[in-house]
């Protein structure tokens, strides 16, 4: 569930950066390749957790699903905010730059 | 338990690696009078920019992956931070880490190597037909 929540995240992060190209001010390159890198980290894990498993790797229990679309939402809240930290410090458009020289003006 | 440290070191070792790069570029085009901005006209994207891709992936997957570890209890915020080393089960951690922390990073930079060279193709192109036109005109 993780890795599916994650995956649509990509998906989704990686259509507004092809909407916006060649614009890069917002950055939403940099959300798409985070979350196309957990993505692949979370698919490999589920590999691994398949040839543990097995079949029943298809069948989890109802509040394990819970749990994990849970985290997966979580884990997406997280990329949107480390995204949006990265840029508020590169602010490409000087918006936190210019806010702050007109508060100290 | 904590494959994410192989590509969390891995993101250190390609952002050094980047840093340098950008460097050695930032001399090249200056010793070739060439404008920072005019870069991607010139000679497409510089290698520095397509190394970032990787550092993108790597930090922002690992970061993502350790906050499920957080999630989990197997990373914690005192000493030793891993809940493996602590309950005796470090051998179980290293297989871990060898297997799955391994193929994640292999599976990362191979997915970025596509990406580098589809984009190198796509930039061949572009430059032959831009001299396919010259020759025309």
């Amino acid at each position: 569930m993780t890795l599916l929540i994650t995956v649509f995240a990509a998906i989704f992060a990686t259509l507004i950066w092809y909407k916006n190209t060649p614009d890069n001010s917002m950055r939403y390159g940099t959300l798409a390749l985070m979350y196309w890198g957990a993505s692949i980290m979370w698919f490999v894990d589920a590999i691994f957790e398949y040839a543990e498993l097995g079949a029943e790797f298809f069948t989890p229990e109802a509040a394990d699903m819970l749990n994990d679309a849970y985290l997966g939402l979580c884990v997406v809240a997280l990329g949107l905010i480390i995204w949006m930290i990265t840029l508020f410090i590169k602010d490409p458009k000087g918006v936190i730059k210019k806010a702050l020289l007109k508060k100290g003006a | 338990m904590a494959c994410f440290l192989v590509p969390g070191t891995e993101a250190i070792v390609t952002t050094i690696v980047t840093a340098v790069v950008k460097h050695k570029e930032k001399k090249h085009l200056k010793e070739a009078n060439i404008e920072t901005k005019d870069i991607s006209e010139k000679i497409g994207t510089n290698f520095s920019t397509k190394l970032g891709w990787l550092n993108k992936m790597l930090w922002g997957g690992s970061a993502l992956l350790a906050f499920e570890h957080v999630w989990h209890g197997e990373v914690i915020p005192v000493f030793p931070f891993l809940t493996a080393i602590r309950d005796g089960e470090a051998a179980g951690m290293l297989h871990e880490i060898g297997t799955a922390g391994v193929t994640m990073a292999v599976l990362v930079t191979a997915a970025w190597a596509g990406m580098v060279a589809v984009s190198s193709i796509i930039e061949k192109r572009q430059a032959q037909n831009e001299d396919t036109k010259e020759v025309k005109a």
